[in-house]
């Protein structure tokens, strides 16, 4: 109780020292026992949503609480430490950033005296990427980037199983949406975070993406006999339809952009072929396959475009 | 012809010098503070009206400033002559001219964008008038002056002017070819790198026919591909110069 009180006081003091600071109205929905879901919304990065459109979680192990993801900014943080602190007693021990996308881990500054884990490769994306998506996210998010600062993750993550209190987590080194996307799966209640391996009613993004590695990522997740799947962005699953959608979209994509190129079309035109009806109703589809042609069609097409003999 | 806003009326045609101002007088669709400028830079006299027969399709959001895509289509209007690309709001607004001459009057690039801007093409006809399509394109910014990628590495100069392309049998355009050009297309905005870039491209069929001519401006984006439609069914060959005089040239049969 006297924890609970100490919260709100810190709370209420943060809210003073920053006026405007941004209210992300984070709530804690509770997946299993102890384990935890902070939903955003299935949107862009816009000024109104503040960068909140990703899940992040924490399982409470009964040893300290293990954090999933610090979300897009200092504010997202602080406020999520504030509602770990309203629903558990328990101390926040670590948090593992899922890979290096910037409305996964801005959020860490707010995460003091706490392990920042990430897989090995994250954190060497981070430290060349950190600085550009900076930039990127107080244009996108305004307001609500107010005073964050990069803090990077430190302690490299490996794949394995981690006992922490009550829990056996399993760590699994992923790779397709980056070059290291991180899943963890808590066997003990059978709650598997998929990170953005995963998307739900939401067209998957692709600027760093392998789509091949992805599917065979996408394979492992859906073999883990999970109970309850989150995945990056959208609700919260019972089954495995999410990971289903991801991997027919990204089949989709692949196969669309692979016969434009084959049939020479340049990539505006690329761009303004419809989106299957198939996935017309996935949030933000239209701008998330214009984008996937920038960060994918030009490598198609210029594998054929033969080196020709210069005169 | 409620596409077309025609904005010089007849009466105005015989009142030399009055249709720049014309122009102005009728708003732009795509609400552009810079409109009236560009009117009287790039139209002076000429009778200019917007139209929806010129087609612009780039995406709203531009994923990557560095390599905006960009198809121009003007093949709904007869007797193209030129094809203007430029736009409104980047510090070197003209982006590309292409004289169709024989080949159909579409063609597909990338460009560079400073900040949001409209992307506008204007497409002169044998009657000498000019018709004007565009799309607005938001941009995080920072596509011109900041140096080219190439240039960084250690081996563009020994690419430089590399030359590739085909045709695609399987397009619905006929005689569909692309061609890519290792260029780093410097803008001469990023410090103390001067402008250096691709200004002329010559199409030409097998009989070294001149089929048409593009003119890519700074704007262009680096290690540009071109998509375009060539006539007739024999080989073609591009040749070009930077503004450096460094030449290329390349044929490619269908």
């Amino acid at each position: 109780m006297i924890r609970l009180a100490f919260a709100t006081i810190l709370l209420a003091c943060s809210a003073l020292g920053h006026t405007a600071g941004f209210d992300y109205k984070l709530a804690a929905n509770e997946v299993r026992p102890g384990v935890f879901v902070v939903s955003g919304v299935n949107d862009d990065l816009t000024f109104e949503n503040g960068g909140n459109i990703l899940n992040t979680g924490f399982i409470v192990t009964g040893d300290g609480v293990v954090v999933i993801d610090a979300g897009p900014s200092r504010l997202y943080g602080e406020q999520l430490v504030a509602l770990i602190g309203q629903t558990t007693d328990e101390p926040i021990v670590r948090v593992y950033i899922t890979h290096h996308h910037p409305d996964h881990f801005f959020g860490l500054q707010a995460f003091d005296g706490v392990e920042h884990a990430a897989l090995p490769q994250t954190i060497n994306d981070l430290r060349l990427l950190a600085e550009g998506y900076s930039d990127n996210m107080y244009r996108l998010i305004g307001n609500a980037m107010l005073g964050t600062e990069i803090v990077l993750p430190t302690l490299a993550a490996s794949a394995g199983t981690l006992e922490i209190g009550s829990r056996k987590l399993e760590l699994l080194a992923l790779s397709g949406h980056t070059e290291s996307d991180l899943a963890i799966f808590d066997t003990t209640s059978g709650v598997l975070f998929a990170g953005d391996l995963v998307f739900h009613a939401r067209a998957a993004t692709t600027p760093h993406a392998d789509i091949e590695g992805w599917q065979a990522s996408l394979k492992t997740l859906d073999s883990l006999g999970f109970e309850v799947l989150v995945p990056g962005h959208g609700p919260v699953s019972e089954n495995n339809a999410p990971i289903v959608e991801t991997a027919s979209y990204l089949d989709w994509l692949s196969g669309t952009l692979a016969s434009a190129a084959d049939a020479g079309l340049s990539p505006a035109e690329v761009m303004f072929i419809p989106v299957d009806a198939r996935f017309r109703n996935l949030a933000v589809v239209t701008n998330e396959f214009q984008r996937s042609v920038v960060h994918l069609y030009q490598a198609l097409e210029a594998a054929l475009l033969p080196a020709t003999e210069t005169q | 012809m409620k596409l077309i806003r025609t904005i010089a009326a007849a009466a105005l045609l015989t009142a030399a010098s009055s249709n720049a101002y014309a122009v102005l007088s009728v708003k732009d669709p795509l609400n552009s503070p810079a409109w009236s400028y560009m009117a009287r830079e790039y139209f002076a006299d000429d009778t200019v009206s917007f139209s929806d027969l010129v087609k612009v399709a780039a995406a709203p959001h531009a994923e990557d400033s560095m390599n905006v895509p960009v198809m121009v289509d003007a093949t709904a209007l007869d007797d193209v002559q030129e094809i203007l690309v430029f736009a409104d709001l980047n510090p070197i607004p003209t982006v590309l001219r292409f004289y169709p001459h024989s080949m159909e009057p579409k063609i597909g690039f990338g460009l560079k964008l400073q900040q949001g801007s409209p992307i506008r093409a204007a497409v002169k006809t044998a009657d000498g008038q000019w018709h004007v399509g565009g799309t607005w394109v938001n941009a995080a910014g920072g596509g011109c002056t900041a140096p080219s990628v190439g240039s960084g590495h250690s081996d563009w100069a020994s690419r430089l002017g590399e030359t590739s392309g085909r045709f695609f049998a399987g397009n619905n355009d006929e005689g569909r070819m692309k061609f890519k050009v290792m260029h780093p297309m410097d803008t001469g905005l990023a410090d103390g790198i001067p402008a250096f870039f691709i200004e002329r491209i010559e199409v030409k069929d097998a009989s070294g026919d001149e089929v048409g001519v593009i003119m890519p401006f700074e704007p262009v984006a680096e290690n540009p591909v071109f998509t375009v439609n060539t006539p007739g069914d024999g080989p073609v060959s591009v040749s070009g110069r930077d503004n450096n005089g460094n030449r290329f040239k390349a044929e490619f049969a269908r």
